[in-house]
């Protein structure tokens, strides 16, 4: 007992006294195995009234906690050696030579075990550590959310999702066949030749830059600055108005890839030349097919 | 009268039969408890939780989210949805596979018989086309509505980073599979977007001889963008896609509220 903190004893004798009505300062002397000024002292002790001064009966401990009498010796020797405090039942005394016959003079423990010296061969023996009280390691600090069942309320949107594209790209199918024009031919280029639409936007970047510029540089670091965003990007807050600022930028760049993109689909024509779709026609292959 | 009554039998059977099979080892050992097709399901939050935990969707998602993160407004299902179409692309692919050979002319004139000879070729084909354009749209808006939400922020820094691999990824799969038709259309946008490859300075030529086989778009290509279309791309996205999904749940779920 006498090895709690004061603070811890205080609050637990606080608390002991509000249940029982008690004058803590009572309660708190009987705690630390001060002479109790109530007439009952704690079962325990009763059995053993000569503890008061500060020694342990081990019979009645092992008796409490279930631990074996030798195991509590043991620890009670070593406690007292790494503490360098007298072994409580020799109070006083404070001489480890004498340890051992204070244990021999415990009523309980029988057949005397010499101040110990290592288990018997053979004989696994387990200390207990410490009792701590039940409860997380760590303290979590997170505030409970607002949440809700994934079944049905997420799964059920996806599932609805997942109809609604199905069912309009089934439909798309149905009416819209893909392109296949003539056989692969090496001698003849038509005119004009076009990438896939995702890359139409490098394409008409050709036409203003150095390839090496608009087929190299262009890409690779769009990439890479895209990649790096969350490292340049340091502002904690994720709300609009405090993020004024990086929105302009990915607005800006995102509005002119859709612009240089619509213009190599839509604007370029034979000799990828600039042409009106509404007055020269379309040269888009991938949508050719959709509007015939 | 006898008519009803064996009815009445039919229909008793049949609804033993179903209790008889419901009730089966080996039904149970399919549907793990909570599912709602165990026959002593009942809807209860215990039992809602269960659908989730003891189910293969646990690998896709928590047994609760939180309330804003099921809004269709938040995530607009863009994510979900780029993965759900390249489930499909896999499926309609897998359906071409079988009827197309990756070598000059038999890849074109496949293609045709597809369209004339296969039930249902012609589209599924339109279905692999549309859906695989569809995809790159869906992988572009999601990006973008990530950066709007500023969900790329810690502790989803590296889960962005993730996503930039798919989006390439995703580029890289369109366009393998854009030359596999053989056609004037494939051959020659293929050639425009491999020219601008070759402009890159020290290994240009070199990564762009391994990528089409040789100093031009041959027959040898069409072999070539096959392989990485089916196997090699779909394989790479599968593990990234399983990093970016478990980054997802081990980020603490979907970002936000704003
Ligand atoms: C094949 C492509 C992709 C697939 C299948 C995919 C799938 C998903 C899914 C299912 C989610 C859950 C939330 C949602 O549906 O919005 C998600 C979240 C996320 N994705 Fe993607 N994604 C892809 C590409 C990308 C790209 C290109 C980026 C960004 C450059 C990205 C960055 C993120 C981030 C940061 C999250 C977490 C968002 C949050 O917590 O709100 N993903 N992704």
């Amino acid at each position: 007992m006498a090895q709690l903190p004061d603070s811890l004893l205080r609050r637990s004798a606080e608390a002991r006294a509000k249940a029982e009505g008690r004058p803590v300062d009572e309660i708190l002397a009987e705690m630390k195995g001060e002479a109790p000024p109530a007439p009952a002292p704690p079962a325990a002790a009763s059995s053993q009234p000569s503890d008061a001064g500060g020694g342990r009966d081990l019979a009645a401990e092992s008796g409490t906690y279930g631990v074996p009498v030798p195991l509590l010796e043991r620890s009670m020797f070593a406690r007292a050696k790494a503490d360098g405090t007298p072994v409580p039942a020799m109070a006083g005394v404070g001489a480890p030579a004498a340890a051992a016959s204070a244990v021999s003079s415990q009523p309980s423990a029988a057949p005397a075990p010499q101040a110990p010296s290592g288990p018997p061969p053979g004989v696994r023996t387990q200390r207990l550590l410490t009792v701590v009280k039940a409860g997380a390691i760590q303290g979590t600090e997170k505030e409970p959310q607002d949440k809700v069942n994934v079944w049905p309320h997420l799964l059920a949107i996806e599932f609805v999702a997942l109809l609604v594209v199905l069912a309009a790209l089934t439909l798309l199918s149905a009416f819209v066949d893909a392109p296949l024009l003539e056989f692969a031919n090496f001698n003849e280029q038509p005119n004009p030749s076009k990438a896939p639409w995702y890359f139409l936007g490098l394409q008409e970047l050709l036409a203003y830059f150095d390839p090496m510029v608009a087929g190299i540089i262009i890409p690779t670091f769009g990439m890479i600055a895209l990649a790096f965003i969350p490292y340049v990007d340091r502002n904690p807050s994720v709300r609009p108005s405090d993020r004024k600022f990086a929105i302009a930028v990915f607005t800006v760049f995102f509005m002119a890839a859709a612009v240089v993109t619509i213009f190599g689909s839509f604007f370029r024509g034979p000799g990828f030349n600039f042409v009106f779709p509404w007055r020269d026609g379309i040269f888009f292959d991938d949508l050719l097919t959709i509007l015939e | 009268m006898a008519d009803e009554k064996g009815r009445g039998g039919i229909k008793e059977a049949v609804s033993g039969l179903g209790d008889h099979v419901q009730n089966s080892q080996v039904w149970n050992s399919i549907f793990r408890p909570g599912s709602p097709m165990r026959a002593e399901n009942s809807d209860s939050p215990r039992n809602r939780s269960y659908v989730i935990m003891n189910n293969v969707l646990y690998h896709l998602h928590p047994v609760k989210v939180k309330r804003h993160g099921v809004k269709l407004s938040y995530t607009l299902c863009l994510g979900g949805l780029s993965f759900f179409l390249f489930i499909l692309l896999t499926i309609t692919g897998i359906f071409l596979m079988f009827y197309y050979r990756p070598t000059s002319p038999q890849a074109y004139f496949d293609l045709q018989a597809l369209a004339s000879d296969v039930a249902f070729g012609q589209l599924v084909r339109n279905m692999h086309r549309w859906g695989a354009h569809l995809m790159v749209i869906t992988v572009f808006l999601h990006m973008s509505r990530v950066f709007y939400h500023g969900a790329y922020k810690p502790p989803r820094e590296f889960n962005w980073v993730v996503g930039i691999v798919l989006l390439v990824l995703t580029l890289l799969l369109s366009f393998s599979g854009y030359l596999l038709p053989w056609d004037q259309l494939a051959l020659w946008a293929v050639t425009v977007g491999t020219n601008m490859g070759s402009y890159a300075p020290v290994f240009g030529n070199q990564v762009t001889f391994a990528l089409i086989g040789g100093v031009q778009i041959t027959a040898d290509t069409l072999l070539r963008f096959y392989v990485l279309h089916v196997l090699f791309l779909p394989f790479i996205i599968t593990i990234f896609m399983a990093v970016h999904f478990w980054r997802v749940r081990k980020d603490g779920g979907i970002s936000g509220p704003l």
